[in-house]
């Protein structure tokens, strides 16, 4: 049994940016829109230091980090590269034209992280 | 015109029930005459042409026809008699009683009967429903006006042709097509060659964009536009205007289009809401099990109208597949349907297109990309695991049923990868067909640069002579500098000339392309290319949409080659430049409000320390440019912040961007007893000349009043020291962590001279470096002799340079802060609002 919550339409995002999502006891999330129009969600850290991913700039289907540059499979949530770290994904889906979000089952930020 | 095929609503089923006494064969009723009802019954013919009694209800007033070929009988290259695909005698023949012009309004389970719009009441015994799809009509003021409509059948293609009538006799009408999808730009271009003049409105950013990428996209969109049609992308229609018909479109962003007709072609959805009411399982489709039956056993589904296994479909090759099946259960062999994975192969007006597949790439794929402008083609195949997976191809899409073909098989294509792109023929060719030996093969005359017309020989000659790089063949014999399609055979010829001792050329740009920085910006201006996904096709960028390396440069390059015309692609920006502040290592930002010449007063003091405390700024500091800086606002806070300073005056200081920062100074000659000039005067003259300009890196301008040199005017981009007799130039220095001094360009006698010259070597500069190359790299690179003459000793070019920054500044010096604080993309501050939670499984 999965929560889904309804977190807007997909033109609420700019095409390859992102917005964020705040829920009560979880990590701040970013929903990203590739230039396909695809939809991924990720915890908004950045594996490395914690960089905002939301804030990063967004090719193909990765983020590069604003604060490092490291690249973000937005699929995976993995580091690409020389760079290795994860960050958690959280599934999104796009159903009649709306965004829905998987509320992640974890109540705390660390238990998140360990999940994934 | 009149493309009524003469059908007469059928008069000889007055009777309320129609149960002819004499057949006791099970009665199958089939609702829907359009291409899916019509083949399944065609399938069930082919199998047991005697086994079931056949009724067929259609909506519309004809026989069967191929909807697809409406486009054709739009644009008057068919007639609709040409469209038909079952004439009346084959209804006949096959003994199918036909009843036309009178859709089917209630399905009665219980009684299994349906009844129809007429009040004709039929029992059956197995039902079909084949209700197709309906077009989607966007919720607009003005969608019910006369003159707007769908492109979905015959009646819509008859009013089309009738307004292109009127407006032949008006001196041409125009239409306005909301949807750029294949519907859309049909509907556009049988009314552009009706003699129409056609806005095509499409929400997206890009043409089609659930069939092609963005590249190929974009390409349809220059092909249409070469024909005469207006393309608006990103376009959100906000209301259909006119009094009782429509007589206009209006944007939300405020445009209006004028139009006698408006064609609504923005999706269909399945037909569902006679299974709805009739009590059948439905989804975003019917839903049906692999033999198309739906929740009721004696109600089948087929067609656009039916949901499979999650899968809804609007392309005619799955409903073929679903048809055989259907055909397969009703006469007990039990095949079953198990999807369709789909291929589109288009004629999209006129212009080939073909997609198949995912192609929007992802974990473990790999984009194999060939564009090759000069002849308008793009190709694309994704593959991942050695297995092709998707490809897009426009403008040749005659390798598309092969690429269709090996995705559908999944074979393993690891040995004809490096082939793949260019097509079955080149990579069924055997081992032979390496790259290398294929150019080996090619004669001394054949022709390598089409765009320079320079032959194999002519390069091997150069080679010969002495050329050893890409970039030395480039110079010497102009092939591959142009478009660069060639690359890869000059740098074949290269190492079939020189074995081994092939010179990598300079550092391209980033991975996704083989051109180096200058290359790109040389390209951008002897080509006019004009925006980011152009620049990427015409140069054969390897990647669909660049890296976070090559965009950024790229938007530089057009802003600055374009100023006024570039429209910015914020997404293509690093944060700072995007938010319009400093992110610093926790997530908020800093903001530095422009304070001109370093000069504040009381007003200005008092909104900072109100900013400070308002938003709870653990820090503010003075910086190194003697500027304040606030640390720790968070990003949605930051329009607030905005406004609030705005309110006392003050602008961003772009201490954030690839822009001009600030202007330090010291106080100069009007407190200074050594002072010689108003260097503070003088540094809010220049500040005030040059803010708000975008650059290749960062950029710092200091003013100092004497040669004591109090604001360090000899480690900045551009320096002014006040001597006496006049002001100091000089350039190039960093106060990084390569200290650089600069080197000393000129002496002038004037501050208008000083500003004229700082100009002037600030577009020098804007328009020759390589973007995040600062100007003591970029001067260390092309020598400061480069930039005396063109800034000291060529009075003319020195003019030209200066006029040409003034010109982009006139369009850059907004302040950015206003615009967001205003509202404009506010949006992008703030956190999505979470709507009411839903549960599902």
């Amino acid at each position: 049994m999965t929560d889904w919550i309804d977190i807007g339409t997909l033109s609420d995002i700019p095409q390859r940016g992102a917005r964020t999502v705040r829920l009560d006891g979880e990590p701040e999330i970013a929903v990203f829109r590739t230039g396909d129009d695809k939809v991924f969600a990720l915890v908004n850290e950045c594996p490395h230091k914690k960089g905002p991913l939301s804030q990063g700039i967004v090719h193909g289907h990765l983020v590069a980090c604003p604060l490092h540059n490291w690249n973000i499979a937005l699929a995976s949530g993995e580091a690409q590269g020389a760079d290795s770290g994860c960050t958690p994904t959280i599934a999104v889906r796009e159903e009649n034209g709306r965004l829905l979000l998987a509320r992640p089952e974890a109540q705390n930020p660390e238990a998140l992280r360990d999940a994934a | 015109m009149d493309f009524q095929d003469g059908i007469e609503p059928n008069s000889d089923y007055d009777d309320a029930l129609i149960v002819p006494s004499d057949d006791v064969r099970e009665h199958l009723v089939v609702v829907g005459n359009g291409m899916a009802g019509c083949r399944a019954v065609e399938e069930l013919l082919a199998r047991d042409a005697g086994r079931y009694r056949v009724t067929i209800f259609g909506a519309e007033p004809h026989v069967n026809y191929n909807r697809i070929m409406l486009s054709p009988v739009l644009a008057g290259e068919k007639t609709f008699e040409q469209i038909v695909i079952n004439t009346r005698e084959w209804y006949d023949e096959n003994g199918i009683d036909l009843i036309t012009a009178d859709p089917v309004t209630t399905i009665d389970r219980a009684a299994k009967t349906v009844t129809s719009r007429s009040g004709r009441t039929v029992h059956y015994d197995r039902l079909l429903i084949a209700t197709g799809s309906d077009p989607f009509i966007i919720p607009v003021p003005g969608k019910d006006l006369s003159g707007v409509i769908s492109f979905r059948d015959m009646h819509d293609v008859d009013t089309m042709l009738a307004a292109a009538e009127a407006g032949k006799a008006s001196g041409g009408g125009s239409a306005v097509v909301i949807g750029g999808g294949l519907l859309g730009l049909e509907a556009a271009h049988g009314l552009t060659l009706r003699g129409m003049k056609v806005t095509v409105i499409h929400l997206m950013p890009t043409l089609m964009e659930r069939q092609l990428d963005e590249a190929a996209g974009w390409l349809l969109k220059s092909a249409l536009e070469g024909r005469g049609q207006t393309i608006l992308t990103g376009a959100d229609t906000a209301e259909i205007y006119g009094d009782g018909k429509v007589e206009g479109v209006r944007l939300k962003d405020g445009r209006e289009i004028t139009a006698s007709l408006v064609v609504m072609a923005v999706g269909i959805r399945p037909s569902t809401a006679l299974a709805r009411e009739a009590g059948l399982e439905v989804n975003r489709g019917i839903k049906v099990d692999d033999h198309m039956v739906t929740s009721d056993p004696s109600v089948l589904a087929v067609g656009e109208c039916v949901e499979h296994d999650g899968n809804v479909y609007g392309l005619v090759a799955p409903l073929w597949d679903m048809c055989r099946s259907l055909a397969d259960g009703l006469t007990d062999r039990h095949t079953g349907y198990r999807g369709s994975v789909t291929s589109t192969k288009l004629k999209v007006a006129g212009l080939d297109v073909f997609s198949a597949g995912d192609f929007s790439g992802g974990e473990g794929c790999e984009d194999i990309v060939l564009r090759d402008a000069a002849r308008g083609v793009y190709k694309r195949v994704v593959v991942k695991d050695d297995k092709v997976v998707g490809a897009v191809l426009y403008g040749d899409t005659a390798d598309g049923g092969w690429y269709f073909d090996l995705l559908k098989k999944g074979e393993d294509v690891s040995e004809v990868r490096d082939l793949l792109i260019f097509g079955q023929a080149f990579a069924s060719g055997g081992g032979a067909l390496d790259p290398k030996a294929a150019v080996a093969a090619l004669s001394d005359d054949a022709e390598i640069c089409g765009c320079n017309g320079v032959s194999k020989g002519q390069v091997v000659g150069c080679i010969e002579a002495g050329a050893c790089s890409l970039d030395a063949v480039r110079a010497g014999c102009k092939a591959s500098a142009s478009c660069g399609q060639c690359t890869g055979l000059v740098e074949n010829l290269l190492a079939l000339t020189l074995g081994e001792d092939v010179q990598s050329g300079p550092k391209t740009m980033c991975k996704c392309t083989s051109f180096t920085h200058d290359d790109v910006r040389r390209e951008i201006v002897a080509q006019d290319m004009r925006s980011i996904p152009e620049v990427m096709q015409k140069l054969h960028w390897t990647t669909p949409d660049g890296c976070s390396s090559c965009r950024p440069a790229l938007n530089y390059y057009l802003l600055c080659a374009l100023p006024g015309e570039y429209v910015d692609d914020q997404q293509s920006r690093f944060v700072n430049e995007r938010m319009h502040a400093n992110i610093q290592k926790d997530g908020t930002y800093s903001v530095v409000p422009r304070m001109w010449g370093g000069l504040t007063n009381p007003r200005e003091l008092r909104a900072i320390a109100d900013v400070v405390e308002k938003y709870d700024a653990p820090m503010v500091k003075v910086t190194g440019g003697q500027r304040l800086d606030i640390f720790g606002i968070k990003k949605e806070d930051l329009p607030a912040v905005w406004a609030d300073l705005n309110a006392a005056g003050m602008v961003s200081g772009h201490a954030y961007g690839k822009s001009l920062r600030t202007v330090k100074t010291c106080v100069g000659s009007e407190w200074c007893r050594f002072g010689t000039q108003d260097s503070t005067g003088l540094g809010v003259k220049t500040e005030r000349m040059t803010w708000g300009s975008w650059m290749p890196h960062k950029f710092k301008i200091a003013v100092s009043g004497c040669p004591r040199n109090c604001a360090e005017a000899t480690i900045k981009d551009f320096g002014i020291v006040c001597v006496d007799s006049g002001y100091e130039l000089s350039v190039g220095g960093n106060g990084g962590i390569h200290v650089r001094a600069t080197d000393f360009l000129c002496k002038v006698a004037t501050e208008e001279e000083a500003l004229e010259y700082c100009a002037a070597f600030i577009q020098l500069y804007r328009e020759e470096a390589r973007y995040l190359e600062r100007t003591a790299p970029w001067i260390e690179r092309v020598g400061v002799d480069h930039a005396k003459a063109r800034v000291v000793e060529d009075e003319a070019g020195r003019k030209a340079l200066a006029a040409r920054f003034l010109y982009s500044q006139s369009f850059s010096q907004d302040d950015p802060w206003a615009e967001r604080a205003s509202g404009n993309r506010a949006d992008l501050h703030q956190h999505l609002q979470p709507q009411a939670l839903e549960a599902a499984e």
